[in-house]
């Protein structure tokens, strides 16, 4: 009998994990068809984000299917529910079985979908990847959000508008060894030093990327330094908690706050005029510009050689970088007037 | 059979028995450090204790730790320790979020008392597993930080609440004063008006000393050491689900990494006051006093231009201070009464 048990849970186990496995293989799916067979000219392309339901992805896939709809393509998008490393191998596999022209896609991890993004490649498919790259050698093309130049530049130019290019700032950066941010923040002291002699930076602290942390680091270096003309935050979470912390304070108004940020956790402060713009990349136009990249593969018009253009209809001209990379362009600046067609 | 006493009773009356209780007190010694640090700021920048920001502040910042560390105070009275706090706190916070997300008009009433019931039911696994177990508390809890903490990133993922999430109703309370004393600040100081009250009057409150003490002979004794004991562990559990939701209110933005840390924050906070690690001593009070000593010393030490990275070290030198000072006044003691029961 308990022998028999045994077996019977086996097998209701085995049963279990086969329909848990046929469930995932379909799951989150929602191509409509795959193509009519490989070839040049096909311009069936494929939207895989990290995972769905991620509204910054959601964002995204927008741009590329205005796009794809824009040069008579036909736009699917597909993804894992959760972003795990080898999640979407699945997906890239069911693409290059359905010969569809271009594959575009963030990848979870620069290596674990190298091999089946390249056995898609073998059958034909361009795969163009954006916001996270793989190693080089496994797509023909990476759409670059954001040059370390351009996000140093941005920020530079948005603190020295709001206080009126003289005065004392601070920098409130996420943790004090973040590769990212130090690089950001050296490039954005040169900035400062080469063209607002005006402007001078009295002190950097860190926040850990930790709201707590940034909250009362923001009010200590109010407190340090009185004449403190604005806060510029190259991370997510130090520019909300900033933003947070002087939206309650006497300083609103005062101080500026600015850097990096996302919409939705920006909104409420621009929206009562504490902060007056920050920066960020825009993901609709990145995800614009991955679907024209990749109709360019498709139609053969580059092979993803550095100096090849192509025009990527209302964004324009765009030359094919080292590394077979395209920039973007010059982060995207989010102020009272637009936040609201954002949500991410 | 006459009784002895190893100690004759005090001939000094009740007046200046007080005068000198309260002159060599552990609570009052830390109080002066804390006088000490808020006047040498003062003297560095007026503005520390004169402007309205700011007195809100030195008021405000410390309401989270201080409800920590009441909780945490009384765990380790009975000679237990809970370091799952932090993880509760970040589980009760993001759960306050999603409430006003998910239930839009709820009020913030029930917001609190769900906060708080969640909190005290986190701490009963904690008693339960402890009390039951026989398992040193060090260990049980260290496994509930990260089983806690686990469950708020399986939830919140990458999410996270921002403040135009939450109505501004509640988000006000965060920053809200009646008679330019915040109301956060009272709702702690009520806490631990009751607790501290509690403990020295109560018959339970008695008894948690007892136990922590030795806890064997209080179980010879016929106290209901394992009921106590799961008391304690839900207080504190309770106390973090309220310091969850009061974080919510305060920083407006909680991701699944809220309140990481905290929980050493807190025993320090404790040991600092001067609550014996080993259980059966200190007091509420001294613990909420080294909560707002440990927080405003983070808030003054930039502004007497001590270095960031030098910051954690000043805690980390006063935390063994307290400790050295605990056993000094310990060896101090048990000289006298071993020199008091020689002379008898």
């Amino acid at each position: 009998m308990k022998f028999s048990n045994k077996k019977a849970t086996a097998l209701a186990a085995l049963a279990v994990s086969a329909a848990l496995v046929l469930s995932a293989c379909g799951g989150g799916s929602d191509s409509d068809g795959g193509g009519s067979g490989g070839g040049g000219g096909d311009l069936s392309v494929t939207f895989l984000p990290k995972n769905l339901g991620n509204p910054y992805f959601d964002t995204s896939d927008k741009g590329g299917k205005a796009a794809v709809e824009e040069f008579g393509g036909k736009f699917s998008e597909v993804g894992p529910q959760e972003a795990t490393p080898d999640g979407q191998v699945p997906f890239i596999n069911t693409a290059a079985q359905q010969g569809i022209g271009a594959l575009v896609v963030s990848a979870n991890d620069p290596k674990a979908i190298g091999d089946a993004l390249n056995e898609a490649r073998d059958a034909g498919t361009k795969v163009v990847t954006f916001d996270s790259d793989t190693d080089p050698e496994y797509r023909d093309l990476f759409i670059n959000q954001a040059s370390a130049e351009g996000i140093a530049k941005v920020q530079v130019k948005m603190i020295a508008e709001q206080i009126g290019d003289a005065g004392d700032i601070a920098i409130l950066s996420a943790a004090a060894n973040a590769t990212n941010q130090n690089e950001w923040i050296d490039l954005m002291k040169k900035e400062i030093a080469a063209s607002h002699p005006n402007i001078k930076v009295v002190d950097t602290v860190y926040g850990d990327d930790d709201d707590q942390a940034s909250f009362d680091k923001t009010s200590a270096l109010l407190q340090k330094y009185p004449n403190l003309k604005g806060i510029v935050s190259p991370t997510t979470v130090g520019i909300a908690a900033a933003a947070r912390y002087v939206s309650d304070s006497d300083f609103k108004g005062k101080v500026k706050v600015t850097g990096l940020g996302t919409p939705n956790q920006m909104r409420e402060y621009v929206e009562n005029g504490t902060v007056d713009a920050f920066a960020l990349w825009n993901p609709e136009d990145l995800g614009y510009l991955a679907a024209f990249a990749a109709k360019a593969l498709v139609d053969g018009d580059i092979t993803g050689k550095e100096g090849d253009t192509f025009t990527a209809g209302k964004l324009g001209d765009y030359t094919v970088g080292a590394d077979s990379t395209v920039l973007l362009g010059d982060p995207f600046e989010f102020t009272k007037d637009n936040i609201g067609d954002f949500d991410f | 059979m006459s009784t002895t006493t190893l100690v004759e009773p005090s001939r000094r009356s009740a007046a200046q028995r007080a005068v000198s209780t309260i002159l060599t007190s552990r609570e009052s010694a830390i109080a002066l450090v804390l006088v000490v640090v808020v006047l040498a700021a003062t003297s560095q920048r007026s503005s520390f204790l004169f402007s309205s920001d700011s007195w809100r502040d030195l008021l405000l910042a410390p309401s989270i730790l201080l409800l920590l560390a009441v909780g945490q105070a009384v765990v380790i009275i009975t000679r237990s320790v809970d370091l799952s706090v932090g993880s509760t706190l970040a589980l009760t916070a993001y759960l306050t979020g999603r409430l006003f997300v998910d239930n839009p008009g709820i009020p913030v009433v029930v917001v609190f008392l769900i906060g708080i019931a969640a909190g005290a039911l986190l701490g009963l696994v904690n008693g339960l597993l402890v009390a039951l177990g026989k398992v040193p508390a060090l260990v049980i809890t260290l496994g509930t930080m990260y089983i806690y903490r686990g469950i708020v990133l399986e939830w919140a993922g990458s999410d996270r609440i921002n403040a135009s999430d939450m109505p501004s109703g509640f988000l006000a309370l965060g920053t809200k004063t009646i008679l330019t004393i915040p109301v956060l600040t009272i709702i702690a100081v009520v806490v631990l008006v009751a607790v501290g009250y509690y403990l020295r009057t109560a018959r339970g409150g008695r008894e948690l000393y007892a136990i922590g003490s030795d806890p064997d002979a209080a179980h010879l004794y016929g106290l209901n050491v394992r009921k106590r004991v799961i008391g304690a562990f839900v207080l504190c559990g309770a106390l973090a689900g309220l310091a969850g939701v009061v974080y919510a209110a305060r920083y407006g933005t909680i991701s699944s990494s809220a309140g990481t840390g905290i929980e050493l924050q807190a025993v320090g906070a404790a040991v600092i006051g001067g609550v014996a690690i080993f259980g059966g001593s200190g007091t509420v009070w001294g613990a909420a006093i080294g909560a707002w000593l440990l927080i405003t010393i983070n808030r003054a030490l930039p502004i007497l231009g001590v270095q960031d990275f030098w910051q954690r070290a000043v805690v980390g030198a006063l935390i063994i201070a307290a400790i050295v000072l605990d056993r000094v006044l310990a060896i101090r003691r048990s000289r006298k009464l071993i020199e008091a029961r020689d002379d008898s």
